[in-house]
């Protein structure tokens, strides 16, 4: 009660940045403009279940599971190696891992153009080597890689922290219980390192989902997501009904995928908000 | 031993993937060519002409001071409201707590579109101000989320203890409380900075009236071709952060002979998260340091 | 002038509904030292929160020298606290701690650096004054919070169970330079302690709580010797409690058979609680015995044998220095003098609650 004083500011920037934006959003999501002025209407709910909005929608989730199974397929065995005691200055290499997100994401993606043009630099490898030409500029393998390039560390931190922690007596244990590596693996690293991948998986998939900038530069505007659709219809459209109702269909989607990570991570972490 | 070279030779693979987008740009920046693409010789002359371009310039100013302010400001607002959270309890707090991780778990696309349509309705015109407001606003969680943990872990007889002595509520707090926190106020606000400074989603929505930060600069450069002063500038600031993070490590190494290994480790946690360009990434990273 | 330095009148606590103090009239004298003893959740850090100024009492109010400081913030209070686990600020140093209070007081650096170290010679850590307190031992760091709160020269000092965390050993001598210290400085101690022979070595008076209420105001011997009801007498060492019936004054009846003692003014018939302290239980040969039961169990426990007898379905505890071996018959006699007959406690559920509080 006494410190109160300290919490009102906030409080009050809460009310006005947080929730009254996302309540206009809810807003405008379930309303339409009429000559009449707004009227409610789920009609831009029965708008999105076009096909042409649903292929969209599907496009988006696709590619995001594909670029999460990816990055864990890539990045499970660097987090393992990594908490492992192959390099000698672990702290370094995690250190290196993390260094590149220092550099504007943008231009990160943008010098995949450079690499990937069709006389890019991996071209003129490519063919030094009498090998065949790659053309996946503007195509979804594209976006796809440019989804595990800025996302993969997001995968590897996450199960590295667990492994790291995990007591390598355990591993000892069972090898004197008489398994071998496999089993080892099997049936005590993997199921411990699970909620570094669960952690890992909702990282990935989160910002693959909603993500309009990676489909924009890589995908040269062709491969549009759900979030390009969004950004359209503020942006360019003005239709701010249909953009926010698509905002709270992702919201629902993110939810969900939350909802099913927290019931997959178990059930001792569950509480907190979703 | 063949493992052991499979295993590094995996790694460096990967580490080769993530850094060849950083070395191609590098490597640009000293290309005398215009176009991307062909190399057509050393120069330096990019980083000469940096500093005249005005398009640059100001968005890298609007970056810095973005930046500062939002740091600042997000940091006196959230370390207070950590500090009045942690008096509070149950269902109150519980219902605090959810909305502040709102913006940490939103897309940042919803977020930086609710924001719009907010600054809209309030017909405030997107710029400056705009996109300081929105910066605060989804750096403040971040900042209570570095405090939390350091008041949770506070002695809560400390402060009594001050009254006791005779010092009063405003003095106790100057005197124990915040030296106390200030591990985790400084860790709040560095994320804060970079945070803001990385940000482009938001941003993009939140601002108007030829305000543009880096990010900004670069997304609508993207379509006319980069200019190379570009991958000068981002050279140059990611040397620059390269070689502050080195000279923190070395001093906090040097640091960790004298005292515990444990202020080391989270230390280093906090680094690996605030250098995290994603916000939902750093706050999940957090979550699992607290497990 | 008034006469009592700390008075609480009627003062209760309220926590969301649950009552941890239920109206408590207390009176503490200059120079006294008074300890609150109970178990876990009796109200005896709540009482000495509230007369330190942490905790406002819902109803009730605290006099200081006959003047309500209800009100009072702590840091306007004349008294001083010894915190449970030291709350030493781990950012500074011996010296800035004990000195903390007075600089607030606006203190010249001379004088503060002058009753720094006659504090610190007090404690016996002269020459620790540059120490980090992250460094000190945990009997070092509870003579530096003594040393902190002291050099403010306190009219009273509140000490909320302050040896809890040291081992043994050093509890008993910090027992001793305590009260020692409280002795030579001339100040009222006000002692919280769960730890009932702590209670009964220091102090001059003993304040017994349970369930957020007074149970009984005395000397260590009064109230060891004479304690006014079942929980007391269970709760300051061990005892026997058994029910009986007064036949009439000095005579109860105890598991059927006549005990002569010397209580009086009770109801003909009158159901009571008979406490007997197992030391107090003599054991005789069979035959020349009140009850004669049988040895069930025998403990060494140093001094004594501790040995439980089994008459009827009650089961004796008894102190002896001489063993029966298990299942020896044995007689049970018992001095008038040593035999405390007392009112039951309230209600029926008051015997489960006694049992809670043993716990």
């Amino acid at each position: 009660m006494k410190r109160n004083w300290a919490l009102t500011p906030y409080l009050i920037w809460m009310i006005i940045f947080i929730v009254v934006p996302l309540a206009l959003v809810v807003y405008y999501g379930i309303t339409v403009n009429t000559d009449s002025g707004v009227a409610f209407s789920l009609s831009n709910f029965k708008r999105f279940a076009e096909p042409i909005y649903l292929r969209v929608l599907w496009r988006s989730i696709k590619l995001a599971i594909i670029s999460t199974i990816i990055c864990l397929i890539i990045g499970y065995p660097v987090a393992m190696i990594l908490a492992g005691n192959s390099f000698k200055h672990k702290n370094v290499m995690v250190m290196l891992l993390v260094v590149p997100m220092w550099m504007n994401f943008l231009l990160r993606t943008y010098a995949w153009l450079t690499l990937l043009e069709k006389n890019g630099i991996i071209n003129s490898i490519l063919g030094k080597f009498g090998l065949p030409m790659l053309n996946i500029l503007y195509t979804e393998s594209a976006v796809i890689l440019g989804m595990v390039y800025n996302f993969l560390p997001f995968m590897i931190l996450p199960i590295y922290s667990v492994m790291s922690k995990m007591d390598y007596s355990l591993i000892e244990a069972a090898e004197d219980l008489g398994a071998n590596s496999l089993i080892v693996f099997r049936r005590v690293i993997f199921p411990l390192s699970l909620p570094g991948v669960v952690s890992g998986i909702t990282m990935v998939f989160m910002p693959a989902v909603t993500t309009f900038v990676i489909s924009r530069l890589l995908g040269g505007g062709q491969f549009t997501l759900i979030g390009n659709l969004i950004e359209q219809q503020f942006l360019y459209v003005g239709d701010w009904n249909f953009g926010s109702t698509m905002s709270l269909i992702m919201m629902v989607i993110i939810l969900i995928s939350m909802l099913f990570m927290n019931k997959a991570d178990g059930p001792e972490r569950s509480g907190g908000l979703w | 031993m063949v493992r052991r070279f499979i295993n590094k030779f995996y790694v460096l693979l990967v580490f080769l993937f993530l850094y060849a987008p950083i070395f191609v740009l590098m490597v640009y920046s000293f290309n005398d060519s215009r176009s991307r693409g062909n190399w057509e010789g050393f120069t330096l002359r990019w980083y000469v002409e940096l500093f005249s371009d005005r398009q640059i310039m100001s968005a890298l100013y609007y970056t810095i001071i973005i930046g500062v302010l939002s740091a600042v400001i997000s940091t006196i607002i959230g370390t207070a409201a950590a500090i009045g959270l942690d008096r509070l309890g149950g269902f109150r707090r519980e219902l605090v707590m959810n909305i502040t991780y709102l913006p940490v778990l939103n897309p940042d696309i919803v977020t930086g579109i609710a924001l719009m349509i907010l600054f809209v309705f309030a017909r405030l015109q997107l710029g400056f101000i705009t996109l300081l407001l929105s910066h605060i606003t989804f750096n403040i969680p971040y900042v209570m989320l570095s405090v939390l943990p350091k008041l949770k872990q506070l002695d809560k007889n400390l402060y009594e203890a001050a009254l006791d002595l005779g010092a009063t509520p405003g003095y106790a707090f100057k005197t124990v409380i915040l030296p106390e926190i200030m591990p985790g106020v400084i860790t709040g606000a560095l994320l804060a900075f970079t945070l803001s400074i990385d940000d482009f989603v938001i941003s993009f929505f939140t601002t108007g009236s030829g305000v543009s930060n880096l990010s900004i600069a670069i997304y609508s450069m993207a379509r006319r071709g980069i200019n190379p002063r570009i991958n000068a500038l981002s050279t140059l600031m990611f040397l620059i952060v390269l070689a502050l993070l080195i000279i923190v490590n070395i001093r906090m190494s040097k640091e960790n002979n004298g005292k515990g290994e444990k202020n080391y480790a989270s230390k280093k946690q906090v680094f690996a998260s605030a250098s995290s360009s994603d916000r939902v990434s750093s706050s999940r990273l957090y979550e699992l340091e607290q497990q | 002038m008034a006469e009592h330095i700390i008075e609480l009148r009627n003062v209760s606590k309220d926590y969301e509904g649950t009552e941890a103090l239920k109206g408590i009239d207390l009176k503490i004298h200059k120079n006294e030292f008074v300890t609150l003893l109970g178990p876990s959740g009796c109200g005896k850090t709540t009482t000495l929160r509230i007369i330190g100024g942490f905790e406002q009492p819902t109803t009730g109010e605290v006099l200081f020298e006959g003047v309500n400081i209800s009100e009072l913030p702590p840091y306007k209070r004349r008294v001083n606290t010894v915190f449970q686990r030291y709350a030493l600020f781990p950012h500074m140093d011996v010296y800035e701690n004990i000195a903390f209070g007075l600089r607030i007081k606006k203190l010249d650096e001379a004088t503060i650096e002058q009753k720094v170290s006659r504090m610190l010679s007090l404690v016996n850590l002269s020459g620790y004054e540059r120490r980090s307190v992250t460094s000190l031992s945990g009997g070092q760091q509870q003579r530096i919070a003594i040393a902190r709160a002291l050099v403010n020269e306190p009219e009273v000092l509140l000490l909320d169970e302050p040896l809890g965390a040291l081992d043994l050993k050093l509890r008993k001598e910090m027992q001793i330079e305590l009260k020692n210290m409280q002795q030579a400085l001339g100040i009222t101690f006000i002692y919280v302690t769960h730890d009932q022979e702590e209670a009964l070595t220091m102090s001059d008076t003993v304040v017994v709580m349970s369930e957020g209420e007074i149970q009984q105001i005395g000397s260590p011997v009064d109230i060891y010797n004479e304690p006014e009801n079942a929980f007391v007498a269970d709760f300051i060492g061990e005892s026997n409690i058994i029910d009986g019936i007064m036949l009439r004054d000095e005579l109860v009846i105890i598991q059927g058979k006549e005990f002569p003692c010397v209580d009086k003014g009770f109801a003909k018939d009158e159901l009571v609680d008979v406490v007997i302290r197992p030391e107090d239980i003599k054991l005789v040969p069979e035959s020349e015995g009140i009850l004669t039961g049988v040895v069930e169990s025998v403990i060494f426990k140093g001094v004594h044998y501790e040995m439980l007898v089994k008459c009827e379905d009650y089961h004796w505890m008894v102190h002896s220095t001489l063993m029966e071996a298990e299942g020896t018959r044995v007689g049970l006699t018992v001095l008038p003098n040593d035999i405390h007959i007392m009112h039951k406690m309230r209600t029926s559920t008051a015997s489960q609650e006694v049992e809670v509080g043993h716990e």
